[in-house]
């Protein structure tokens, strides 16, 4: 990720011409490329005192809290998960690998690690389609289209507490929903939404598609808007029908857009914590099939009070999320940055 | 994320323009069929049924909820509201959310234009680095971090206070941040640069002057999602807040909801009013939300 980021931000600042770095002056300053190229290294400003006093004025606070509650705590989870410890004093229990090998070990860890991958596919599968569909929906300019939008993007602001609490009310045995479902002559429908292992898994798919597919929808509708309004006018021109220029110009040039929020979305649903922890509470979420590594780690970290081993389980969970990232970097979202360096090249 | 940073520069500049073409169009309604209306709303209808069963439940006595889950309100109950909106550990709670969320907000805006100025302005050695540096840190979301990260504030002395929390989300929002930034500060003009420079202005007078004022529509973006964020918090309070006095919302509504888990009436009223400033706050920016991020993840 750190490669792809610096040559990228090193690539998009274009070098700018300068007054009075040009060697030619008036007229045609840029000729040949030899001469760009020479008044991009004069032209830039030498880095004197002055220049680093600024740099480090305006940047510094940022880098100082950045590395003091980021980086720092992210290499002390690294430190601590050699040790057995309990949380108090300097961790002395050197254990070696012994924790990440209780880890591998522990079936319940192996299941919470199987309901991750679970969530980070059937994520993909029921939101990606349900947001490219609303995305396309929204982007028309229908009637009341900006209260539809506030409106769809209110299940992504509410905060986690509140649609966990919202939604186990709702699912309850004798929530809601089964009501709901007896009342249209559904009866055979109602189950145990939260308790029932076959069935709990789909209940939190359920409500992290209802909460979050709002933020797809916020992505792809960004991206859509800069999709030039020429090329749809040119194609209907052309004689293409709606579902032809969708499928043929609004869908590629999403691309991009939709590998992002895919990038995005396997993330989260690696790191996913609150929702379970909320509706399935600390104990339930093994048995009912929802618990995920990060309520594993809190579970068997932090309430157990096995703080090293905690650590060991966020270093797993950091190393899985990584290699994940690294190679969807690597095979998926690499042509995208390619696209615009190559582009810039031209 | 690395990528929609790298494509972001040469368009940047469009959400600093008012965008004034694309407004007036908007008045032509196209015409669609009538299925795309009866769709979007039945879609509106799904998104808004359990925030409704929240707000309308808070109406309701707990024996018609339990007689009939999913009926409306037949009488409208208001004493759930008022006893909620008169309890001071409600009031208390709503405070904590609201001073831990501005102090987010403030920093993280502060830190995050210097810093994006820095990144989008300087030509220095480091910089490549140092975008690095706050990029990778999109890898590093708190659930990695946070039992460090609760032992460091425990050392620290800082537990159940306002800095516990505000340092850390300041920290964790940073990135982000700074992303959705440069490219807005590297789209202004270099000839305002110049131009100030002429008129004697230094490059930090430049900053002050020019890139602060020019900069809001994609601060007010990153300043709403820092705000949004920290309201929504869930993990970094549970670890760093254990007194109830302290707690913010989110907190609140989870030890209420437990406590009264009979009062199902209250739990809904106390969590609908909960929920009320976040939403307010959005629906008021949504269009500056989807605009910067346009600029953020352009194709």
């Amino acid at each position: 990720m750190s490669e792809s980021s610096s040559a990228g931000a090193v690539a998009t600042a274009p070098p700018a011409p300068r007054p009075g770095s040009g060697s030619s002056g008036g007229g045609h300053p840029v000729r040949r490329g030899r001469s760009v190229r020479g008044r991009t290294r004069s032209g830039r400003r030498p880095t004197t005192w002055r220049t680093r006093a600024e740099i480090g004025l305006l940047a510094g606070p940022a880098i100082v809290v950045f590395c003091a509650f980021v980086i720092v705590p992210v290499l002390m989870a690294a430190y601590y998960g050699f040790y057995s410890w309990k949380g108090f004093g300097v961790p002395s229990d050197f254990v070696g690998l012994g924790n990440y090998l209780a880890i591998w070990r522990d079936a319940t860890f192996l299941d919470a690690l199987r309901h991750n991958g679970f969530i980070v596919v059937m994520s993909l599968l029921l939101q990606g389609p349900a947001a490219i569909a609303l995305a396309l929906l929204l982007n028309r300019r229908i009637r009341g289209r900006s209260a539809i939008r506030v409106l769809i993007f209110v299940p992504y602001v509410i905060s986690e507490v509140i649609v966990g609490t919202g939604w186990s009310l709702l699912l309850q045995t004798s929530g809601a929903v089964n009501d709901l479902l007896g009342k249209i002559g559904l009866e055979g429908w109602a189950v145990d939404w939260l308790s029932d292992p076959s069935v709990a898994i789909w209940s939190l798919m359920l409500i992290i598609t209802w909460k979050y597919v709002g933020f797809a929808v916020i992505l792809f509708l960004a991206g859509l808007q800069s999709i030039p309004e020429e090329l749809h006018e040119a194609a209907s021109i052309d004689g293409a029908s709606y579902w032809q220029i969708q499928r043929s110009i609004t869908l590629p040039l999403l691309g991009p857009t939709i590998r992002i929020w895919a990038f995005l979305s396997i993330i989260g649903a690696l790191q996913l914590f609150d929702l379970v922890y909320i509706v399935w509470g600390q104990y339930v979420a093994a048995t009912a099939g929802t618990s995920t590594m990060a309520t594993y780690m809190v579970v068997n970290g932090r309430n157990a009070g096995n703080y090293g081993f905690g650590n060991a389980v966020a270093v797993v969970l950091f190393l899985i999320s990584l290699v994940i990232a690294l190679t969807y970097q690597r095979f998926v979202l690499r042509r995208d940055t390619e696209g615009a360096l190559t582009e810039r090249k031209k | 994320m690395s990528a929609s940073a790298v494509q972001t520069a040469p368009t940047a500049a469009r959400p600093v323009r008012p965008d004034a073409p694309r407004r007036r169009r908007n008045l032509a309604f196209e015409r669609v069929n009538p299925m795309v209306y009866v769709v979007a709303w039945l879609l509106v209808g799904l998104c808004i049924a359990p925030v409704a069963y929240i707000v309308l439940g808070g109406l309701r006595t707990n024996s018609q909820i339990t007689a009939d889950p999913s009926g409306l309100p037949t009488t409208w109950e208001f004493g759930n509201y008022v006893e909620v909106l008169t309890s001071s550990l409600f009031w208390q709670q709503f405070g904590n959310s609201l001073l831990i969320g501005l102090a987010t907000t403030l920093g993280v805006v502060v830190l995050g234009v210097m810093a994006s100025f820095v990144l989008a302005r300087y030509e220095f050695s480091g910089r490549a680095a140092m975008y690095s540096l706050f990029a990778a840190g999109l890898m590093f979301p708190m659930t990695v971090a946070i039992t460090p990260l609760y032992i460091m504030i425990r050392g620290l002395g800082l537990m159940n206070s306002v800095p516990g929390i505000v340092l850390p989300q300041i920290a964790f929002a940073l990135p982000t941040t700074i992303i959705i930034l440069v490219p807005f500060l590297r789209a202004i003009p270099k000839e305002l640069e110049e131009a100030a420079a002429i008129d004697g202005a230094s490059r930090l007078g430049f900053f002050i002057r020019m890139v602060v004022p020019l900069s809001v529509p994609g601060v007010v973006t990153v300043g709403i999602l820092a705000f949004v964020a920290s309201w929504n918090s869930y993990m970094l309070p549970l670890f760093v807040l254990n007194d109830e006095s302290s707690y913010t919302l989110p907190l609140g509504v989870q030890s209420f909801a437990s406590q009264y888990s009979v009062d199902t009436a209250r739990v809904l009223a106390f969590t609908s009013l909960s929920m009320i400033p976040a939403l307010i706050f959005f629906s008021l920016f949504e269009k500056r939300i989807v605009g910067g991020l346009t600029g953020a993840v352009k194709g």
